[in-house]
């Protein structure tokens, strides 16, 4: 698709002395106006990050008192943020993978098969992604009080990921089967292939990159809960929750370093994967 | 994430297309197989937690023996108690929900029409901040609200803040929290609907003499239409529903429904209570998406979720 500059360029107009800059500030006013929208989305990323070298003076870490690097040298060092953290990492890594085989067993089912009642399905998959927290927290409390199979906890915070993460990679492995040239799976066919080894040999390769991202999407969402997280917890302490906690007690810095590393992953996995796609569909057109 | 990328992809038409072998009986089973465990598991806790909250808002007793007794009078109760907490929740998200839609509009369409290749990176850019813990996000704000912060002394120096005004601990504060942090769920959506306008469209506008402002009144706007209802949808839905802003950057003079519902259950313990205030939210919102699927279809639903995703 061709995507030149189309959208408020200007026609060239008489010169008048003023008319120039003016035609100019005109030109750029859309861009001018994107780098400000993007300068206030890193506003506080910036803050964060700068207050993750402050040394505060008091328990709270909202006032500039000078440079350290001495909570990077130990940002586990505030009692109870390592285990926190632990915690976290072990139900993101759980929750995701669990999350990734339903939900990418339900974008095959969904996109491949005719099933009967579709729309209520999709329905279905869409309602938790519309669904405000609060209320699948607070349904989800409801549930473990009056049917106490299992005590809040990790367990419980773990169900309730797995839940939340499975319309995400749904509607994520879709998008990608969306795409998916099913002409290669006929090929397969005739060329003698049965379902089940064009399944593992041409459909699952190529809808690899889909899962993968699911997967990286499912993990990020995991460790960023706080709300149905809080909900469902009972005395389990992931890290948004440590945060929560200290945030009416005391703010380490280190809370900040720790979150500064979790965007440093998170943006460098990301910017990995664009630039891996680009060399791909490089390649492929040469 | 390239999630985002796939999402540009998604149309609203796509359907299964018709299975090029079928063996009837065996495939539909093997269907049914694939869709069976995450389909219970959403069944299992998303939809019969639904039941039980229900189930909990008619109880009554105190803490901790509740019984089941038909008491509607929680409905009424609660919403006589909270009615004020339930307007500003959908005050604030509005406001909030307005101001993402200006902020994001013109971003989302500069990365769909002026991005080039660069347009993943972009994209990259606007998502990644939201990749730093909620929480500490919202802490940020409040170092940067804060009395003694730039923000507001730049504020007092040009007299739009009296000698005493401040803006952490007002509706302000909470209002940009929250616009703040469901961005994403606004810009995305509309990124994919303009990026999906054929760039063709508006030279051919501007080939019939339309000014600039007339090509993006009459053609960009209205095609990208779905993804305005489709962001509006997603970033209000949360915001009404969301409780930390409120108590981080506010006071209880601007806590929201979310606030009351997390006190009621998990400081009060008055269950019952708690699950009429999150029966009521849930259905307010339950009908919002509803009357949205039937205007726009479950597959253009399921298009600006992927986007979201």
């Amino acid at each position: 698709m061709s995507t030149e500059a189309v959208g408020l360029h200007v026609e060239p107009r008489r010169p008048l002395p003023l008319a120039g800059a003016w035609a100019w500030i005109r030109h750029h006013l859309l861009s001018m106006y994107a780098v400000l929208a993007l300068l206030y989305l890193f506003l506080p990323i910036v803050v964060v990050i700068a207050f993750s070298f402050n040394n505060p003076k008091g328990r709270f870490n909202y006032t500039w008192d000078g440079f350290t690097t001495k909570n990077w040298t130990d940002p586990f060092g505030v009692p109870g943020i390592g285990s926190a953290i632990r915690i976290s990492l072990e139900i993101a890594v759980l929750s995701s993978i669990c999350a990734t085989v339903l939900g990418a067993l339900m974008a095959l089912a969904l996109m491949r098969y005719r099933i009967r009642g579709q729309g209520a399905l999709n329905m279905l998959v869409f309602l938790p992604m519309a669904t405000p927290e609060i209320v699948m927290g607070s349904s989800l409390l409801t549930l473990f009080l009056n049917v106490s199979f299992v005590a809040l906890g990790f367990v419980t915070i773990l169900i309730a990921h797995i839940m939340f993460n499975i319309s995400y990679v749904v509607v994520t492995v879709r998008a990608r089967l969306a795409g998916f040239d099913r002409h290669l799976e006929e090929a397969a066919h005739d060329l003698g292939a049965n379902g089940w080894t064009t399944f593992w040999k041409v459909t699952l390769p190529l809808i690899a990159p889909g899962i993968l991202s699911a997967s990286l999407l499912a993990f990020a969402l995991s460790i960023d809960d706080f709300v149905i997280t809080y909900f469902n917890s009972g005395s389990t302490i992931t890290f948004p929750l440590f945060v929560w906690g200290s945030a009416r007690v005391a703010t380490p810095p280190q809370i900040n370093v720790i979150g500064t590393m979790i965007f440093v992953v998170a943006v460098g996995g990301m910017l990995t994967n664009i630039f891996a796609q680009n060399r791909r569909s490089k390649r492929s057109l040469a | 994430m390239s999630a985002i990328a796939q999402a540009g992809g998604v149309t609203g038409s796509e359907r299964p297309r018709r299975p090029f072998f079928s063996f009837g009986r065996r495939r539909k089973l093997i269907a049914y197989g694939l869709l069976a465990p995450g389909l219970a598991w959403l069944l299992v806790f998303f939809v019969v937690p639904m039941g039980y909250l229900g189930y909990m808002s008619l109880q009554s007793g105190s803490y901790p023996s509740f019984s089941f007794a038909w008491a509607w009078h929680n409905y009424s109760d609660a919403i006589t108690a909270f009615h004020t907490q339930f307007l500003r929740s959908i005050e604030y998200a509005g406001i909030a929900t307005a101001i993402a839609l200006l902020i994001s509009y013109p971003l989302a369409y500069w990365i769909a029409f002026r991005g080039g290749r660069w347009k993943n990176l972009f994209l990259l850019l606007v998502i990644a901040p939201f990749f730093v813990t909620y929480l500490i996000r919202t802490l940020a704000w409040e170092t940067i609200l804060a009395d003694d912060g730039w923000v507001v002394s730049i504020l007092h120096t040009l007299h739009i803040l009296g000698p005493n005004g401040r803006i952490l601990a007002t509706s302000g504060a909470v209002i940009a929290g929250i616009t703040y942090n469901f961005m994403p769920f606004m810009v995305l959506p509309l990124y994919v609907s303009l990026e999906q306008i054929d760039p063709r469209l508006l030279e051919a506008a501007k080939d019939l003499y339309a000014s600039s402002r007339m090509a993006f009144l009459r053609v960009a706007l209205p095609l990208s239409l779905p993804g305005v209802f489709a962001g509006t949808l997603l970033t209000f839905i949360p915001a009404c529903g969301d409780f930390i802003n409120a108590q981080l950057l506010g006071t209880p003079q601007q806590y929201m429904i979310g606030n009351v519902i997390q006190s009621q259950f998990l400081v009060i313990n008055n269950y019952p209570e708690a699950a009429a205030l999150s029966f009521v939210l849930m259905a307010a919102i339950m009908l919002a998406v509803i009357v949205y699927a039937r205007l726009l279809g479950t597959d253009r639903l399921m298009g600006a979720a992927a986007a979201a995703a």
